[in-house]
């Protein structure tokens, strides 16, 4: 029949892994050397302001309004990214796994915190909420931080919750528990070994996706403090000067593209190899 | 089924209640509005600033307030924005339908994209243009939409010319936003549609329906995609909250006259009772859409009704 599923096979070596890996490893190599690799990236020449890319080997992306150069900044800026990017998801994982662990395996009060809290959080997009807490507490990267923990743990909570809902009636469990195993090390032995596949898939895309909100928060001049170089916040100033320097625009936006892109490939390699049933299929 | 009408129904004012009161403790964390709005004025003694609070009603207590500003929103009296006092819902008028519009145009550019494209790659599984679709649609899901919006506006109406870079004006006005948020959501739609559509092609009635002898374009298009268009109507009902979200952004690109444009001014001038309406109205519109799509889900197919 023509739809039979094909044999599904594990590719560690596809296609999406070696993009993926060559996209974000040099995105990551160019952010973390950029000391060493590039041009101070706070130097303001003002004889040398705007100067196009591709035509003076100093400045190989060119220059912004202040004559600083445009690759190094986007190299440095990075830093931002990748830091939001990782401390947001290990924050939630870390919360939003124990929360949905206790829930899934205890349920009573906790199941109905995790799942109103999952309530609310599909009626308040992100952005809504950051606004709101913006106002109140100002930008900075700590806090964009907590705000990405404080509206992502509940997608990690629903995810370990499901699955524990359904590990904790298994045979290995029940008997585990008839032998009198404590609930502690039934969960840290038995139950979090057999959900971290689901996991690790989710918070690959879930740093994409962060890195992604940050931007835009920065860009709206609600993100980390503009001052600072940082992707988003590079591209709200290139905005002022779209009708005469394009590339103060272009390569910003780019890196953040390559990092997203990259992590997106390896989230999707990722789940053909560790979750071929597809529960975080989205 | 009432019985499931009535627990959807309740679990949404539960999130409403619970929305409204985590705005309303946040904005009073912000600070005495009266100071604010008091701010550019000379020589303010404290029974101007008394006098300014008990106009806005903030001597009230906490609940009373709160339930004032919830009566508010069911009789549409939101109050006055604090800067030039234009009352707060003649604002949203005019901001709701500009957001709303553009939600539709963002939404129909990506059903009629994602849907040929999703059965496309259903029917191509595995083959050249499915991976085709696959690396398209993250590519897509990669963008930063407010970056690809300022691509577009480089691209079409700074070098081309070709269409407006900002404002809402016309039917040409509406190509780059919509476009910008149609990519972004295609991306996501056309995984959900090839995945439906798997699903429904491996059923007997289209093999009965090959068997017949109807032309492929009739099996896809007409039995096939029927059956899917429960499961996916849900999808795309309940994306709306993410797009009114990414809406939000781009509204700032385009300086669309929309909800977003509306709530970064209100941020940037510290004006909360503009800001608090604009969420509660976004997350009330959410919730509704939701519940909405959900009783609607529950009424087709009673399966969902006991999950």
């Amino acid at each position: 029949m023509a739809f039979a599923a094909p044999p599904r096979l594990h590719r560690f070596a596809s296609l999406e892994f070696v993009l993926g890996f060559l996209l974000l490893g040099g995105v990551v190599f160019c952010v973390v050397f950029s000391a060493w690799l590039f041009a101070p990236p706070g130097q303001i020449s003002l004889s040398s302001r705007l100067v196009m890319p591709f035509q003076d080997a100093a400045h190989l992306f060119g220059t912004d309004a202040l004559g600083r150069d445009v690759l190094a900044r986007v190299a440095v800026g990075g830093w931002v990214s990748l830091k939001v990017g990782f401390f947001s998801v290990i924050g939630s994982v870390v919360f939003g796994v124990v929360m949905g662990l206790v829930s899934g395996y205890y349920r009573g009060i906790w199941d109905v915190i995790v799942m109103r809290c999952a309530d609310i959080q599909l009626a308040l997009p992100f952005i809504l909420l950051a606004i709101t807490f913006v106002a109140i507490l100002g930008g900075s990267l700590t806090n964009t931080i907590i705000l990405l923990i404080v509206s992502q743990w509940v997608q990690y909570a629903r995810l370990v919750r499901g699955s524990v809902l359904t590990l904790r009636e298994r045979e290995f469990i029940l008997s585990a528990r008839a032998i009198g195993v404590k609930n502690g090390a039934i969960i840290l032995r038995h139950i979090l070994p057999n959900l971290m596949g689901p996991v690790v898939v989710l918070m690959t895309l879930n740093v994409a996706n962060n890195i992604l909100l940050e931007s835009s928060l920065t860009f709206l001049g609600l993100g980390v403090d503009p001052t600072i170089p940082s992707w988003g916040g590079m591209l709200a100033e290139g905005r002022t000067y779209l009708q005469t320097a394009w590339w103060i625009s272009v390569f910003p936006g780019l890196a953040i593209l390559c990092t997203v892109l990259g992590l997106n490939l390896l989230g999707d390699w990722l789940r053909d190899l560790l979750d071929p049933t597809g529960r975080t299929n989205r | 089924m009432t019985g499931f009408i009535v627990k959807r129904f309740a679990q949404a004012i539960f999130v409403v209640i619970a929305v409204s009161l985590i705005v309303a403790v946040a904005i009073r964390m912000t600070g005495d509005p009266a100071l604010m709005i008091a701010q550019g004025a000379t020589n303010i003694t404290q029974a101007d600033l008394d006098r300014i609070r008990e106009g806005l009603g903030l001597n009230q207590p906490f609940l009373v307030q709160y339930l004032d500003s919830l009566r508010g929103l069911v009789t549409w009296d939101l109050g006055n924005s604090f800067v030039g006092g234009t009352p707060v819902n003649l604002l949203v008028d005019k901001a709701l339908p500009a957001t709303l519009s553009l939600a539709f145009a963002s939404m129909f550019v990506s059903i009629a994209v994602s849907i040929p494209l999703g059965i496309r790659a259903a029917v191509a599984r595995g083959r050249g243009s499915d991976q085709l679709i696959r690396i398209f649609s993250l590519l897509g899901l990669s963008f930063p939409n407010f970056w690809l919006a300022t691509m577009l506006v480089l691209l079409f109406s700074i070098t081309l010319k070709w269409l407006p870079p900002s404002g809402m004006s016309g039917f040409a006005s509406f190509i780059m936003p919509a476009v910008t948020m149609g990519v972004i959501l295609t991306a996501t739609n056309v995984r959900l549609v090839r995945t439906t559509m798997l699903d429904t092609l491996n059923s007997q009635y289209i093999m009965v329906a090959r068997a017949k002898g109807l032309s492929e374009r009739k099996v896809l298009y007409k039995h096939a995609l029927r059956n899917c268009a429960i499961p996916l109507i849900t999808y795309f009902g309940l994306q709306f909250g993410g797009l009114l979200g990414g809406i939000v952004v781009i509204e700032r690109v385009f300086n669309w006259p929309g909800m977003g444009t509306l709530a970064f001014d209100a941020v940037a001038a510290r004006d909360y009772p503009v800001l608090q309406s604009v969420i509660m109205i976004l997350a009330l519109l959410i919730v509704g859409i939701n519940l909405l799509v959900d009783i609607a889900y529950g009424i087709v197919d009673p399966r969902i009704r006991t999950k």
